[in-house]
Parts: C-alpha cells; structure tokens; sequence
C-alpha cells in the first residue's frame, strides 16, 4: 500500500520539486499534474505523496503556506525555498547523467 | 540558508505539534474533498463520488501516521507515547508493577554495588606514576612445595645486590613490615603502632611525592645514620592534629628519638592503611641482619625500564640469585627470583571472593529478569486478543513489540534508579564491613559506574521484555481471534515458554545454592577448627619491651616473671603463661635446623620449623597435652637454656618410629647453630585457622634472649569472661612500667575470628543472594503454576465431571509443576559441580563435590518447589465441576 513501485526509486523528490519549481501547488494538484504532464503513466499514490512532502519539508526545500484555492478553500501550498530550488538543479543534473547512461546501456546493439 | 529553514522546521515541530496536526489532519481532508469534487464531476452521485474517493484514498490514519513519521523528534514522540501506554498498563496493575520493580532494584543494586568494588579494587590501574610498569620481585625455592607461582619474600642482602648488581630494571626498592611503641616528649599515652621501613627510593619509584617535608635520603637508609620517620596522613591528623610544625620535631620510638622530616599524602594506603609511620629501611635492622641472605621478610618494587620486560629483567635477577645461593649453600637462601605485576600482588586474596560475589549477583540479576520475563509473558497472554484487534487494525508487529517493550523498559528504569540509590548505600557498606579489602578507600561510585547501571538496565529490560513482547505478538493474529475462550489448553505454546524460563531460573538458583552452601561450610569448618588448645575463656595480650631500657637478658626475664607473678595473684585468673605468638595468630617466624644425630647434614629446606618461645606453664595454662618427655621448669633460664621441646608432627615428621627425646636440634636462635636437647614432645597446634598444622618447636622464654623474647603475648585463662580482666591486666603492665603499651587484646575466638572475616562476609552474602533467588524461583513457580491452573479450569473440571478423583487432579498438576524443577535441578547440579570446581581454591576442608551440601541444596529447593507447587494444585483439585463449566 501506498508504495511508489512505479517509480524509480528516489524520483519522487525529483519529480515533486519540478512540479512546484514554476508556482506554488497544493498536495492534490502536485499528484494531479505529475498524472497529466505523464500522460496518466505515473500515478502519485497518497501514502507516498504526503510522506515525501512532509519529509522535503521538514529538509528544508520547500515550504508551506497557508492560501486560498481558486474555489476560496483554504489549502496548504507548497513552494520551492532557495536551498529547494539548488537541489533541483543538483537532482535534475544527477538524474539527466542516470537516465543518459541507462539509455546507452539500453540501445546498445 | 537551509540550515536556518532545518532549523526553523524543528522549533515549530517542537512547539507548534499540535497546530501542525491539525493542519495535517485539514491537508489530507482537502485532498479527499478534491477526489469527492472530481468524482461528482465524473457524473457519479455524491454517496457513490465519496465512497470511491475513500477507496482510492486508502487508510485515511496510516496515510496520517506515514506523513507524520517523517516529521522531527517524532521518535521522542513516539518514544513518550510508549511510556505513556507503558505505565498506564503498569498502574492498572500496580501489584505487578511493584514487585517487578523491588526485584530489578534488588538485582540491579546488587550488581552495581559488585561492579563498583570490582572495578575500584581490581581494574582501577594503582594511583602511582605509571603503574603499569610497577612488579613486585621474590625469591623463589625451587623445593617450595606451596601451592602458586612460590613466591618467597626477599632478605636484604639479596635486595641489595639485586639493587646494585643488576640492570633490568629501572630501579628496585623494598620495604618490609614493622612495629614500634610510639610515645610522646611529654605525657601522652603510649601506644603501639604498625610501621613499615622502606628504602629511601622507594617513594620515587612509586612516583609518591610526601604531601610536606620530604622522603628519605640514601644517607639516611643506612645502619647507625640519623634516625628519621615519615608520618601517614592518618597519623598525622590523630597524634599531631594536622599540625605542619612537627616536621623537624622529635618522637620516640621505641623510646628512641626519631626527627619527624614528612608527611605522606592523605591518599596514600600503600601497603595497607594500618600502616602508621615509616622508618628508613635499613633502621629496622642489626648490622648482622642487614648482610644476611637467609633472612626472609622484605618485599621489593620495581619499576620496568622501557622497552624491557619484566620476565627478562627478572631473569638477569633470578641467574644472580643463583650465584647467591651456590656461594650460600649451607643456610636456606633462594635459587631463583618470579616476578608479578603490582597490581596482582595487592589484589591477590581478594581476587577469587570478588569475582566468585560478582557472578552470584550476576546470577541474581539474571534470575530477576528472568522472574520480570515470566511475569511478563503470563500478562501478555492475558492481553492476547487485544494485541491481535490492535495488530488487524494496522498496528505493525514493530510499533506492538516496541510498546510492550517500553513496559519492561519502564519497571527496569525505575527498579535500576531505586538500585542505584541502594547501591550507594550498600557499597559504602560493603566496603566498610569488609575487612581487610585491599584499596577500600578507592572505592567510589563515578560516571562509569553510573554508566555501566544505565547499560543494566538497557541490558535488562531487553532481557526481560523481548521474549514475552516477541511471542505475544508473533503469528496467528487471526488464530488469537477465534480462538474461543473456552478453548482447552489454548496456548500451550506460551505456557511451554513459560516453563522454560522457569527451568533456567531453577538451574541458576541450583548453581547459586550449591556456590553458597559450598562456601557456607567452608567457613564453618574455618570458625570451628581445633586450634588444639582450649580456647574458650582465654584472653591474650602483646607487648614489646623497648630494647633500650631492657637491654640484658636478666632485666627481660624478670620483666617478664614480675609481670606472670602479678597477673597469677589477679581473681578471676586461672592461670597466665607467655608466647611469643599464641596459637591462631600466623605463621610469626620459623627456622631451618639441623639433627646432630642424623648422619646427613648438609643443608635441606625441609628441616624447617615455627618457633615459639614460652614460658614453663604454657602448655598447661592452654592444654595442650603432653605426649611424651616433661615440660620446661624454672631451671631451664638464661644460659641454661639449651632445651627444645617438639610438635607431635615434627616428631613423626623428622624422627619416624624413634623417640626424639634425648636426641638435638641444631638451630641458630642467636648468631650460630647451637644445639638444643629435646626434652618433650607436645599436641599441635594450628598456627593459622585455614592451613595445615606445621611442625613447631617450643624454646624456654626465659632465656631472656632479645632478639626473640622482648616481644611477648601473655595468655590468660579466665574463671569468667575473659574480656572482663582485660583493664586488670593491662594495669599490671603499667604498674610495672608506665611507658610501655599493650596491643591486640583479643580473646582466642577473636583471633580466630578476625582471620576468618572475611570468608564469612563472602560467604553470608553469597548465601544471602542465593537465599534470595531461591525466594524468586519460589514466587516464578507459583505464578505460573496458578496461571496454568487459571487456564485449565474447564478441563479439570470436565476431568473431575468425568470421574477423575481429587488426588488425582492433584497430582497431575504437581507433577506439571515439578517437571520443570526437576530438569532445572539437574541443569543446575551440572552447573554447581562446575562452580564447585571453580571455586575450590577458596574452600578450606571441603570437598567441591561435598555431598551433605549438594543434599542439603537439593532438599530445600525441592521443599521450596514443592511448596510453591501444592497451593496451585490444591486449588485445582477443590474445582466444582458445574461452577467450572460456567465459566465464560
């Protein structure tokens, strides 16, 4: 229950800290968005979601305001902090070598 | 920057917990409420668009509890919340709670109080300069018969060419034993103090710094040099009230005037703390005895010089003692010289006691956990379908093990809080009970003993909670769920654990038992050995007459006959004799001698005896039996003083099958070998509760000789009590000479006493533990009998139902109940045999296999068990069948 088994291990940081870079989101929209960009690949499971926010919160690269929801209900959005921002950089550098190199194991003849 | 936004994340989790759950709680909400709005946008009806949101959802509180896992100190939170649950449960049975905790303060109060005498007696490195590098130095005889490594103190003329003869060591010093009367300038009392003599370097070598004026200097360790002394701390705060003046200041000793030139510090305790003063060694002997090889009674520290060991640098001194010998070989001078660390040397008679009380209190600890551990796993049953509801419910076998745990976490940490207060107590109680601990004023309780508590209690609370925790929450929720209430003999499996625990606790009780009972008679037959005199009714006396005043053999013989002649004349006296060391008061002096009518006379360390000097009605004041011959009279005096009269074993030991009286014993009490003709023969007597008797040999004391007859113990058989003539007689001494103090005014049972101290502590404390366990076996017995008489009431009852007789219903559940002592009794009796072998070298006439003890352990574990058994089956056996098949 609740584990990310379809995505490669480690990505979720990756993928949440992409999804918040442009503006602010909530926890529904972050799983919402991952869903549509992925063409419904990548399926965000909630026991895995709010885990990995609370946990890149608490690290220190992002951090939650309280705002309101276009409908006017209060939700929690959450938004890249500077220190968010250069990890993003670093994790999307490490994952650009990861996934060159997987390609090239791969497509190997 | 992040370490501030880190930083800033763990104050609001710490403070503002409550706040952020409750927007964790409104977080989770919104998303549902965002599923429920994009089902209903989906065209589904709103009862179905929520029923469909919650399935997607998932378990709304473990999607909260795996959030909330990654916020910080959420292991202090989870960590409180499982004390919290912990001692709630425990106060809903407060009973429990109570014993569990009294029995780990027991077992851990106990153990701490061992861990820290251990520790401070035996690991704490000296409190010298470098004293790993320290060994002490002996002679050894190759002939030694004696048990261990043979060590023989040195004489000191083999220490002085030792000393300056060889280069192994970076310096070697001595010391050795001594007395003196010390008095004062003007009138205060006299009195009789240990002191020691040492070699001037001896302090250096020890890296001892006096705490005012200075040490010795090699001018001053020399025969006929400037008498000098060095005050203890003790000594110097009682006689001199702290006061810095005296150094430079005169005392007597003696009656010799010694110039006071330091103080040693407060710490100092080294060899022991009796010793009061110390004196340059080479004063405490004659010109003759300070060349003698044959004169054994020194001790010798050395210091290792780097990067050379100890076995090679004692082996440049054992070739030199063998040189030594072959240029001796007429008198008793050692071949060899052994080595052992400084340490060893000091802590050696305690060593095997501590050890042997540190795993009896281990034993008890572990019997204790045990005991929790039983308890545990009869409430954990109780709480069986409890834990598996909560187990269905989501709760992983981590967090229910991790709750159970924190309950046996929660009785060890307060039983270990109350042991450690105990232990406080206890140690210093210890330490001050126990005679004759070597390094007693090191003992202090210090962080590493207060660490070593804290791991005991992390230790024990792991012992005790683990197996219930793992066994109550192992497999078979589903099973735990339907098993009925009604079910027979439903968890066998958890009363098999049970019984295992008990049978191991039993064992252990055996082990202790047999440990205790063992050491126990030991020292019995210590206290009630046969000294081979009559003891009861007998005081003794010491005196030392001060060579200066009674300088001649007459003045100390008629010292010593005014004084017989006065104590006879006091009532209450039945009779009064001298000797130089009363029966029971150690080994004193012996002497190697020869027999003229024995063809062979070279040199042979077999012929050796104790001396004692008495006087003509010794043997018959403390009857000791005549076997043959006569006893002394007054006529055998001053130069007429060539007779010997013989222990019954060195009679039968050196004159096998002929008579000895007639025959001589050549032996050098003065200068050179005379002749001595043996006139009687007499019962032995032990000179050491403890030891084998040893031959003796009896010279007139009356012979005046100073050497041997200055020192006196008057022996006094008494009508009464005879402490009651202890002042009468001390006023005799002083009537005759005001200056000159008695010492060791003990009854012959005192004597005896005081030697066998401190076996009796270890072995009362020993029995004490076991005691104690054998009481925690008792009750671990008792519940699980009663728990599994609890379960099996239906049964029984059908059984009774059925037909079963009551004695039968009885029996059946005492022989339950046995089962498991019985096979703890043999784990345990093979455990004891190999404690008994263990211990062997502590016991004095006994047999580590000595069968009344084994019976006598067995017995009372098997009555304890027996007792702790038939209340349970009793009850078992009184089970109304209708009320029993009622019961839901």
């Amino acid at each position: 229950m609740g584990k990310p088994s379809d995505l490669v291990q480690g990505t979720l940081d990756l993928l949440i800290l992409k999804t918040i870079s442009i503006e602010p989101k909530h926890g529904w929209a972050i799983a919402k968005r991952i869903q549509q960009i992925s063409n419904e690949v990548l399926q965000v499971q909630q026991g895995s979601l709010y885990p990995a926010l609370h946990r890149l919160e608490q690290q220190g690269w992002i951090r939650a305001k309280w705002s309101e929801t276009e409908t006017g209900r209060q939700a929690k959005f959450y938004g890249l902090t500077a220190a968010g921002r250069t990890q993003l950089e670093h994790e999307m550098e490490s994952w650009s070598r990861l996934s060159t190199a997987i390609n090239l194991v791969v497509e190997a003849s | 920057m992040r370490w501030f936004e880190r930083f800033r994340m763990a104050v609001l989790m710490l403070f503002r917990r409550r706040n952020e759950t409750a927007r964790l709680n409104d977080e989770l909400q919104f998303h549902l409420e965002q599923q429920i709005a994009e089902n209903t946008a989906k065209g589904m009806s709103p009862e179905e668009a929520r029923s469909a949101a919650l399935r997607r959802f998932g378990n709304p509180t473990l999607v909260r509890d795996q959030a909330r896992s990654m916020w910080s100190w959420n292991w202090l939170e989870v960590g409180l919340r499982d004390l919290r649950y912990g001692a709630r449960t425990l106060s809903r049975s407060p009973g429990f709670a109570i014993i569990a905790i009294l029995v780990m303060a027991l077992g851990i109060g106990a153990t701490t109080s061992l861990f820290t005498i251990v520790r401070s007696v035996l690991l704490k490195p000296l409190p010298f300069r470098d004293p790993g590098k320290l060994v002490m130095v002996y002679e050894r005889f190759r002939a030694s018969t004696g048990g261990g490594d043979g060590a023989n103190v040195v004489s000191p003329a083999d220490f002085r060419d030792w000393r300056e003869q060889t280069h192994g060591f970076e310096d070697m010093a001595a010391w050795r034993g001594y007395g003196f009367n010390l008095t004062g300038e003007h009138q205060e009392l006299p009195e009789v103090v240990d002191a020691a003599g040492g070699s001037w370097n001896l302090f250096s070598v020890l890296g001892v710094q006096p705490a005012l004026g200075r040490a010795f200097t090699s001018e001053e360790d020399r025969i006929g040099a400037n008498h000098v002394v060095l005050l203890s701390w003790v000594l110097f705060q009682r006689r001199f009230a702290g006061d810095a003046s005296v150094i430079g200041k005169q005392i007597r000793l003696d009656t010799n005037e010694y110039t006071v030139i330091g103080v040693l510090p407060r710490w100092y305790s080294y060899p022991d703390s009796h010793v009061q003063l110390w004196v340059p060694y080479a004063q405490t002997f004659t010109a003759a005895g300070y060349d003698e090889h044959d004169n054994h009674q020194s001790r010798v520290v050395a210091r290792l010089k780097p990067g050379v060991s100890a076995a090679v640098a004692t082996k440049e001194v054992s070739a030199l003692q063998y040189r030594i010998f072959q240029a001796n070989a007429s008198k008793p001078v050692a071949e060899d010289a052994v080595f052992r660390p400084m340490i060893d040397d000091v802590v050696r008679d305690v060593r095997t006691p501590l050890i042997v009380l540190l795993c009896a209190v281990g034993c008890m600890l572990l019997i204790a956990c045990l005991n929790v551990s039983n308890l545990l796993v009869a409430r954990s049953s109780a709480r069986r379908k409890e834990v598996a509801v909560r187990g269905a419910l989501g709760g992983s076998r981590l967090t229910l093990i991790r709750e159970q745990m924190a309950e046996s976490l929660l009785i060890c940490a307060i039983g270990g809080f109350l042991g450690v207060a105990i232990s406080l107590l206890a140690t210093r109680w210890l330490a001050g009970h126990w005679q004759d601990l070597p390094r007693a004023e090191a003992i202090q309780v210090d962080g590493s003993v207060l660490a070593f508590s804290a791991g005991l209690v992390f230790l024990t609370a792991l012992l005790a909670g683990l197996l219930p925790a793992i066994s109550s929450t192992g497999s078979g929720v589903l099973a735990a769920l339907q098993e009925s209430s009604r079910s027979i003999g439903g968890s066998a499996s958890r009363a098999r654990l049970r019984k295992m625990l008990l049978t191991a606790e039993i064992a252990l009780t055996v082990i202790l038992l047999v440990a205790a009972g063992l050491l126990f008679k030991s020292f019995l037959r210590l206290r009630t050995s046969d000294l081979g005199c009559v003891s009861d009714h007998v005081l003794t006396m010491q005196y030392g007459l001060p060579e200066k005043q009674y300088d001649t053999r007459e003045k100390i013989v008629a010292f010593h006959e005014a004084l017989l002649e006065r104590v006879r004349r006091l009532p209450g006296v039945r009779a009064a004799a001298l000797v130089s060391t009363p029966p029971g008061g150690g080994w004193e002096g012996d002497n190697v001698f020869t027999i003229p009518e024995h063809p062979s006379n070279a040199f042979n360390l077999q012929l050796d005896a104790l001396r004692r000097m008495i006087d003509p009605n010794y043997f018959s004041a403390l009857q000791i039996p005549l076997i043959s011959g006569r006893f002394f009279t007054d006529q055998e005096r001053l130069a007429r003083d060539h007779y010997v009269i013989v222990s019954k074993q060195l009679a039968t030991q050196f004159f096998s099958g002929e008579s000895p009286i007639g025959k001589h014993i050549r032996v050098a009490l003065e200068e050179k070998p005379e002749d001595y003709e043996i006139i009687g023969v007499v019962g032995d007597t032990l000179y050491d509760v403890g030891q084998p008797s040893k031959a003796t040999m009896y010279f007139p004391i009356l012979s005046g000789i100073p050497s041997e007859t200055s020192g006196a113990t008057i022996v006094v058989r008494t009508a009464g009590d005879p402490l009651a003539l202890s002042l009468p007689v001390q006023k005799q001494v002083s009537a005759l000479d005001p200056a000159l103090p008695v010492y060791e005014v003990l009854t012959l049972p005192q004597i005896v006493g005081n030697s066998t101290a401190s076996q009796g502590f270890s072995a009362t404390l020993v029995l004490a533990f076991a005691t104690l366990s054998l009481l925690l076996a008792a009750v671990g017995l008792y519940g699980v009998l009663s728990y599994l008489v609890t379960q099996r009431v239906t049964e029984i009852g059908i059984r009774i139902a059925l037909g079963a007789q009551r004695s039968e219903v009885l029996r059946l559940v005492l022989f339950d109940g046995l089962r498991p002592v019985v096979i703890g009794l043999l784990i345990g009796l093979a455990g004891g045999l190999t404690a008994g072998a263990l211990i062997r070298s502590i016991l004095y006439g006994t047999s580590p296999f000595d069968p009344v003890v084994f019976a006598t352990m067995i017995g009372s574990l098997l009555l304890t068990a027996i007792i702790a058994c038939v209340l349970p089956a009793l009850r078992a056996s009184r089970i109304e069948p209708m009320e029993a098949l009622r019961i839901e």
